[in-house]
């Protein structure tokens, strides 16, 4: 036993001073989404280009990633080399010179084919301080038998009064099948990304042109009435503590007759292996309100940035770019075709004919990401860029609060207007321990 | 006649004991049967999973989205380490507690077991910059000396209950031999006290194991241990209830078997001075 | 320290070993005392430092002092209130099932039955399984309404599924983490149990005595410093009970299961406001403090005798 333990302790003590000799190692943080652990899968690819560089992945849970990484380049830990972040924390961290600025790109990287209001969304002062992996805007998907059976249609651009008799039409409980699913779990990036863009497709705005927050207003009210309404009605049970994963396996099992979510989803539930409705996902815009010329489009992406406390900055930089390239995208679709490619980054993507026809989906997502606006993300005007997010550093804080309030009454904890009177209470709190108001 | 009501009363006794453990037990149980599951099969109902074909899938997918031994390693060098540390500081001072109490002994100690009571949270980030600072941030090194430090008071305490019930006698009765402090401590107090020290150690390795809040908040990938290693398939994308089982036998199979095959050890010195 | 010298008759050595054993307890004290007290001084001095400041790590370069701001802010949170009834539920139900059950369990496993080291065992496991990994199971497999077994279970009944994490949040909680704490009590009482004098106990039936009176008269008296002793241990672990509420409920619907420990934790590491972190910080050591000499006076009474 002793013999053998030692034998092992010394293997593998050579083993670490062999690679320590001649290679570099960088610590790759990132979340644990579909797209980022294939991409995990194809690291013999970047191993084979760069047998130098060792890569080290630390995945986690959205939220805890988010709190690591923030706290690890907010004290320059230095942990990380490579974080994935979103475009919410890009141009934030940009500002503060936590990123590295990453200018000096080479030809073959074409940053020109980057998607517009993607690169806009991660450049301060057109400098890039992130590379995209994957961006996606919202819409709806729903099961087209499902539709079909219960005699509904659903347009192209429909209305939340549309979704509302269609939701009604499919809900079938005692056979497990609930009429729509939507986000519910409490956090800034998981119900009120959709609740934002829900309340921005019914006029409604976080803030006016003062930063007084607007939770009382009509708008909100009538939006906020609306989800629950939806949701307790034709919602599966549980969906308080349901965010994109839960949603997604849900839907994937055959248990929603629509689900209005990020257009990534897509590639998920369109997958045989994984998806028990591979076949029958249907697709439309982003519902609106009557008389509301605004669709809700949110734009968000999970992009690969480099903090500025890296020890190698160099290997952490071929990783990225390879991470985003095009060839990246070329080799996800050799090895598990093209629907599975990273979407929402590169306009070349959507100009590949293979990709369109193998990805149903695509056209839309590409046509409501070019029609998302961050920067005029509600009807009225606000002082705020973001659609689905409002881009203060305080926001974190203050939409999952809000989050929570939300979640709260769909838990049936509370009513609409007492979950609207805490939200505006609370943010006004936090909107003036900030110093934005008096 | 009497046998006879024994015999029955026992039975009774046994089913109910069994039926308690069973329950108790049963998490645990099914875990291991859905890591065993197709992605697909483990989300039916409970008989038709029972029912459906067995597989090795999920551990393989495991496997190879991470370095499962890297991180079970790790596990067992911060536990041990931590554990053994935390051994060196707290013998000799809960050796003097016991046998050379003082008017403070029972206020230093207590003091010693409220420094517990203080919520990490509160000092994550003062801790994270002193960390940052020593460049012990995803070291070893300042994984162990946290976890001895969180503790080293429940250490220091098991032992202090454990030496208290040495009697005195014996140490004088060498003392009057004329036994040095070495002699005392080497030839008479260890020997007795062997069963509460491992037992102590036990203890100790199983909560270093689990803790949770410093090992994922202090390490990135060198030093992650398996509460990391977990974090990872808390919720991914899709179905995940066959990887998250798999992920989760592994990560509680050692220290559980451990457990169980030190069940002895371990319960023998779990008094904390709780029986005289 | 002044030492008396010896004037009398006394006999010399066993002074002599008094005061040299007396220079070597404190010296073998020593390093457990100093690198606790460094443990718990350093952090919390910084904390105490950054709760009097403006400081969010959001937004470096603009740190201030501003006085008792923090804690106004911290203090006048509708969610703190909620928050410090929550830890007292948490705490006192964890402990109330934990205790209680033990008791009996342990009762009932100091019989003669056939199977017992197997029957232990399988008490004894859920001590050996990380919280997170508890807590995920629980959720997941459990009481997830649509794919748990207890959403199966309903289902089968003909029953519509609830939804234990967000329906009763708080009141799951207590229960994820008294199975995890449940072996721990037994094991205690158990020891306990044996250690108990078979004679009186026999004595005892033999005067006719009914078994709850025995069990009321004899054990329970017999009990109170393994009660002492599992109330005093678990306390500690409680009070900064988290993981299991990040993994399940995030510490909602709401604030329905938000204790203290979770609402430091939104505070300085979901929000980044470290001085408002550690404003509450210093609220919780405070509280913790408290409850530490309720509970030390309440074990200096059972433990010294």
């Amino acid at each position: 036993m002793s013999y053998t333990f030692r034998a092992l302790m010394g293997a593998c003590a050579v083993g670490a001073l062999a690679t320590a000799a001649q290679a570099e190692t960088i610590t790759v943080a990132t979340v644990n989404n579909g797209d980022m652990i294939r991409m995990q899968s194809m690291m013999d690819d970047f191993n084979e280009q760069h047998p130098d560089i060792t890569v080290e992945w630390v995945t986690l849970e959205e939220n805890v990633l988010r709190q690591r990484v923030t706290q690890d380049v907010a004290t320059g830990g230095g942990q990380f080399d490579v974080m994935t972040i979103g475009n919410y924390e890009v141009p934030i961290w940009g500002n503060r010179d936590w990123l590295m600025p990453l200018d000096d790109l080479s030809d073959d990287y074409d940053v020109e084919d980057l998607i517009p209001s993607i690169r806009g969304a991660l450049s301060v002062d057109d400098t890039l301080y992130a590379l995209p992996f994957y961006g996606e805007s919202a819409f709806v998907m729903y099961r087209k038998d499902l539709a079909e059976a219960a005699g509904v249609e659903i347009p192209e651009q429909p209305t939340w009064t549309q979704i509302k008799a269609a939701a009604e039409a499919m809900t079938d409980s005692d056979a497990g099948v609930y009429g729509i699913c939507l986000r519910g779990k409490p956090g800034w990036g998981e119900n009120m990304a959709f609740i934002s863009a829900m309340a921005n497709s019914y006029g409604a705005r976080w803030f006016d042109m003062d930063w007084q927050p607007q939770f009382d207003s009509p708008e909100w009210t009538a939006a906020v009435t609306d989800y629950l309404d939806l949701m307790t009605k034709y919602g599966p049970p549980g969906a308080s503590s349901n965010g994109f994963n839960e949603n997604l396996s849900l839907f994937q099992q055959g248990k929603c007759g629509m689900w209005i979510d990020a257009t990534v989803a897509a590639g998920f539930v369109t997958d045989p292996e994984e998806s028990t409705v591979a076949d029958n996902v249907g697709y439309a815009v982003f519902p609106n309100k009557e008389g509301v010329d605004n669709h809700g489009n949110w734009l968000w992406s999970w992009n690969l940035g480099i903090p500025a406390s890296t020890q190698s900055p160099e290997a952490a930089k071929a990783f990225v770019t390879w991470a985003t390239s095009k060839e990246y995208t070329q080799l996800v679709a050799e090895k598990q075709g093209w629907r599975a490619a990273p979407p929402g980054t590169r306009t070349s993507l959507y100009e590949n004919e293979d990709y369109l026809a193998e990805a149903p989906f695509a056209t839309l997502t590409k046509e409501t990401m070019d029609a998302a606006t961050p920067e005029k993300p509600s009807v009225q005007d606000v002082p705020y860029v973001g659609a689905q997010f409002v881009s203060i550093p305080e926001f974190q804080g203050i939409g999952t609060a809000v989050g929570q309030q939300f979640s709260a009454a769909l838990a049936g904890q509370m009513d609409a207007d007492q979950a609207l009177s805490s939200a505006q209470q609370l943010t006004q709190r936090e909107m003036m321990k900030a110093g934005y108001i008096k | 006649m009497a046998r006879a009501v024994t015999n029955r009363r026992k039975a009774i006794v046994t089913v109910a004991a069994w039926l308690i453990a069973i329950a108790i037990f049963f998490p645990i149980f099914w875990i291991v049967v859905l890591s065993f599951k197709t992605e697909g099969n483990a989300i039916k109902d409970p008989l038709e999973v029972l029912t459906s074909a067995w597989t090795f899938d999920s551990y393989a997918t495991v496997q190879e989205r991470s370095n499962y031994f890297r991180h079970f390693w790790n596990s067992v060098i911060l536990s041990v380490g931590s554990t053994v540390l935390g051994l060196i500081i707290a013998v000799p001072a809960a050796w003097a507690m016991a046998f050379v109490p003082g008017k403070r002994t029972k206020d230093v100690l207590m003091w010693m077991l409220s420094t517990k009571m203080l919520p990490p949270v509160g000092v994550l980030v003062p801790i994270y910059l002193i960390f940052r600072d020593l460049g012990l941030l995803d070291s070893r090194i300042g994984l162990v000396i946290v976890l001895t430090l969180i503790n080293l008071p429940i250490i220091v305490w098991m032992l202090y209950t454990y030496f208290r019930e040495i009697p005195g006698e014996i140490l004088e009765a060498a003392r009057m031999d004329g036994a040095t402090l070495r002699d005392e401590i080497i030839h008479v107090l260890t020997p007795m006290a062997v069963p509460g020290i491992a037992s102590t150690l036990l203890l100790n390795i199983i909560l270093a194991w689990n803790e949770a809040f410093w090992t994922l908040n202090l390490t990135a990938a060198k030093a992650a241990p398996l509460t990391a290693f977990i974090a990872s398939y808390s919720s991914p994308e899709g179905l995940f209830y066959a990887k998250l089982s798999a992920a989760s036998t592994m990560a509680i199979a050692p220290i559980l078997i451990m457990g169980w095959f030190s069940q002895k050890q371990l319960v023998r010195g779990l008094t904390f001075g709780a029986v005289k | 320290m002044v030492v008396p010298y010896p004037v009398h008759s006394e006999p010399e050595r066993p002074l002599m070993a008094t005061q040299h054993s007396r220079a070597a307890a404190r010296l073998m004290i020593s390093p457990a005392v100093l690198l606790l007290l460094g443990w718990m001084l350093i952090p919390l001095c910084m904390t105490l430092y950054f709760s009097f400041l403006r400081y969010n790590l959001l937004m470096p370069g603009m740190e201030e002092f501003t006085g008792w701001m923090n804690y106004r802010f911290f203090l006048t949170d509708p969610a703190f209130m909620d928050a410090l009834v929550n830890t007292l539920l948490l705490v006192g139900g964890v402990l109330l099932i934990t205790t209680v059950g033990g008791t009996l369990l342990a009762l009932l496993l100091d019989q003669p039955f056939w199977g017992q080291g197997i029957v232990r065992i399988m008490v004894i496991a859920p001590f050996f399984v990380m919280p997170t990994v508890s807590a995920l199971v629980w959720k997941n497999m459990f009481m997830n309404p649509v794919n748990g077994l207890f959403g199966h279970l309903f289902q089968s009944l003909g029953l519509q599924p609830y939804d234990f994490l967000s329906q009763a949040p708080l009141a799951s909680i207590i229960f994820i983490v008294s199975w995890q704490w449940l072996p721990f009590a037994t094991l205690i009482l158990l020891t306990a149990f044996q250690s108990l004098d078979q004679e009186q106990l026999e004595a005892a039936e033999m005067d006719g005595a009914p078994a709850l009176a025995r069990f009321w008269y004899i054990m329970l008296p017999h009990l109170a410093r393994a009660i002492t002793v599992v109330v005093l241990i678990q306390t500690i672990f409680l009070l900064s009970i988290f993981a299991e509420i990040l993994v399940t409920t995030g510490g909602g619907p709401g604030t329905a299961s938000t204790n203290l420990t979770y609402l430091i934790y939104m505070q300085s590491l979901l929000q980044f406001d470290v001085g408002m972190g550690s404003a509450g910080g210093v609220v919780a050591i405070i509280l913790a403090n408290i409850v530490a000499i309720f509970l030390m006076r309440m074990i200096g009474k059972n433990l010294d005798a």
